[in-house]
């Protein structure tokens, strides 16, 4: 039987981020998933774009991943928010010597970019495509049967595989999950004038209608947040018709627009795991938590996850323990359990204060929005989220390896 | 007291205690939870002692390759694992038979090669060891000072001393014996106030066999985290020692 010292099911954009963080200390780290790896499969650009807060992207700087991603990912540099185009606006503008709030990536140059960075890492191991169809956990180890017929071993177990995580299920941790009556609308769009790397948020009372730079300055992804009863009438909409729905939430301001991807649309919802460990067994992104993709934290929370679980493991190992000791999963909950909620109250906050009509409704978003921009320390916290900064920082969220 | 050939400073009734506990002693919620949780703060003071002494790499995996440690009073193997998970050779030993078979049968499933033996230290015939810890142990002994004279025999010239245990105060009697074990979160019986050693008490002992303590830190309750390293040396100290020598390089005693 192979031996590692963690095995992670799942080898999406967290979990083999994860896998490349611990690989870099020299934690062995086997890695299942039934799809081919990245590499082998990249298609053309499908619309998908990740928000890449600020500490996600020092993260990618420490474990090698952000060298591969040279080119190809647009900074961040103002968030604007307002309510419609008319109404009260926050504007989210860092010092200059604070860099960018965060970094805008299709999802396929991720997935490549991890991919390439797994691949030159020695202690990952990769079984993909396979899959797990037996595991065991007890007092003294994980051990796996896998469809390849392989029999592989471990301390911990890493449950990765997004919000659906069938080793979350096995485990019987219960998921506390609720969905937004609301469908995103996703693209990409091509503009004549320049976005200066800025986002925009622009709330309407059936959701948000947000604007996410892109490379080159004149592409921008879509995310049209719009009530579930619409949404079939909105993705059946000729694309001259669409773009002129689109030009009525958004203005004028960017000219004229084309879109330059297909349409997307997915469910909002919110679920988040009663605990996030269980004997030998923790679990990170999505199969953890999810959010309502608002502001992009989604991922963001899920390289959080991964940093802070390859710090607590990689310490742990340094001080004699096995991945799988209960004092360090112990760890690893306190740690993120917090955090995510903190994290998850405040933007279900945001969308349902957003999402309430009427002019009473309205007024209140009004005095918020203009209370939030002269509130100093409130603003500092909107904007330290964004960043992905708040909260007890893991080191490889600082640009520090551990 | 009379010692019976091989048990040196082991008390009968601290062994008979603590051996009826080794079934439930891996299970980090069971009576030993408390150890458990003392783990990783123990730990870590023992990673950065070992950094020290032997100028290493924080960052190694295995610091203590190629070294030979003895871990004195190892329980079910709860210091003795990870020391052998750091790269060491280990020997260890405690005065419960019964603890000596659940360490064993666990460090076998674990995959690990550690020489446990059922014995006091003091019957211990053995080439000096790298490292020697003893964690929690002194305050259960006998006779301090024949233990830490055997302990002084068992370390190489160069070599280093963990030891931990309750210091003797009205605030280690208050948290250690009146609300930890009258509150059952340590087995009732474990610890009796007056064997505990201040830190100067321990430093005296080690010195008599020519031993100078280079560090020492407290170990206090954390509602956060569980327990975390202090100044305040009050409740339960930890130090690291190590043999003082002349210039001709040969230990000194006081």
């Amino acid at each position: 039987m192979q031996r590692f010292d963690v095995i992670i099911l799942g080898g999406g954009l967290v979990g083999l981020t994860l896998a490349i963080a611990l690989g870099r200390h020299g934690v062995t780290c086997a890695v299942i998933d039934p799809a081919e790896p990245s590499h082998a499969t990249a298609p053309g650009f499908d619309g998908r774009v990740s928000a890449i807060s600020s500490a996600s992207w020092k993260l990618f700087e420490a474990i090698g991943v952000a060298a591969h991603l040279d080119g190809k990912s647009c900074p961040i540099d103002r968030i604007w928010v307002s309510e419609g185009l008319t109404g009260g606006a926050l504007d989210f503008a860092p010092d200059p010597e604070d860099g960018a709030m965060g970094f805008m990536v299709e999802n396929r140059e991720l997935r490549i970019a991890i991919d390439k960075t797994a691949q030159g890492a020695e202690a990952v191991t990769r079984f993909q495509p396979d899959k797990a169809i037996d595991i065991v956990r007890d007092d003294y180890g994980v051990t796996a049967r896998l469809g390849s017929g392989a029999e592989i071993g471990a301390s911990l177990l890493i449950g990765a595989e997004g919000r659906g995580s069938p080793t979350r299920e096995m485990a019987g941790i219960p998921v506390a999950s609720w969905a937004y009556p609301h469908t995103a609308l996703v693209t990409a769009i091509d503009h004549d004038a320049p976005h200066g790397n800025t986002a925009y948020e622009i709330f309407y009372p059936g959701g948000p209608f947000a604007l996410l730079p892109m490379q080159p300055g004149t592409r921008s992804a879509i995310v049209w947040t719009v009530p579930n009863d619409h949404a079939a009438a909105y993705l059946k909409l000729p694309e001259r018709a669409w773009l002129a729905e689109a030009k009525k939430r958004m203005g004028d301001f960017l000219g004229a627009i084309r879109l330059a991807a297909p349409m997307q649309s997915y469910k909002l919802g919110y679920h988040r795991a009663a605990r996030i460990t269980d004997k030998r067994l923790a679990l990170v992104g999505d199969a953890a938590h999810a959010i309502h993709p608002i502001a992009g934290q989604g991922v963001n929370l899920g390289f959080r996850d991964a940093a802070a679980l390859a710090e607590v493991v990689v310490e742990g190992m340094r001080m004699g323990l096995e991945p799988g000791d209960a004092q360090l999963l112990a760890r690893y909950q306190r740690w993120r359990a917090l955090d995510s909620l903190s994290v998850t109250v405040m933007m279900d906050g945001l969308v349902r204060l957003f999402d309430v009509p009427g002019k009473p409704a309205s007024l209140v978003r009004r005095l918020g929005l203009s209370a939030v921009q002269r509130l100093g320390p409130l603003k500092d916290r909107f904007m330290a989220e964004a960043r992905g900064e708040s909260g007890p920082r893991p080191k490889l969220l600082l640009g520090d390896t551990i | 007291m009379a010692s019976e050939p091989g048990t040196g400073t082991i008390d009968p009734r601290e062994a008979a205690h603590f051996g009826a506990q080794a079934a439930d002693w891996w299970d980090p919620n069971g009576a030993s939870a408390m150890l458990h949780k003392l783990g990783p703060v123990r730990l870590r003071y023992i990673r950065e002692a070992i950094d020290r002494h032997w100028d290493g790499d924080p960052a190694a995996l295995r610091p203590l390759a190629g070294k030979r440690a003895l871990d004195i009073g190892c329980g079910a193997g709860l210091v003795a694992e990870p020391l052998a998970r750091l790269g060491a050779q280990v020997t260890a030993v405690d005065a419960a038979p019964e603890n000596i078979a659940v360490a064993s049968t666990h460090a076998a499933q674990m995959g690990l090669a550690i020489d446990y033996r059922a014995s006091g230290v003091e019957a211990l015939n053995e080439p000096p060891f790298d490292l020697i810890t003893a964690l929690e142990v002194i305050e259960h002994v006998t006779d301090p000072a024949l233990f830490i004279s055997a302990i002084a025999r068992l370390l190489k010239p160069d070599g280093l001393l963990i030891l931990s245990t309750p210091n003797r105060t009205p605030a280690s009697k208050l948290l250690i014996v009146t609300l930890a074990e009258g509150f059952g979160r340590i087995p009732k019986g474990t610890h009796d106030w007056h064997k505990f050693l201040t830190p100067e008490e321990v430093t005296d002992l080690l010195a008599n066999c020519g031993l100078a303590v280079g560090d020492i830190a407290g170990i206090m309750p954390d509602p956060r985290y569980g327990f975390t390293l202090s100044r305040d040396l009050s409740v339960n100290y930890i130090m690291a020692a190590a043999t003082v020598t002349n210039e001709t390089g040969t230990r000194v005693a006081r």
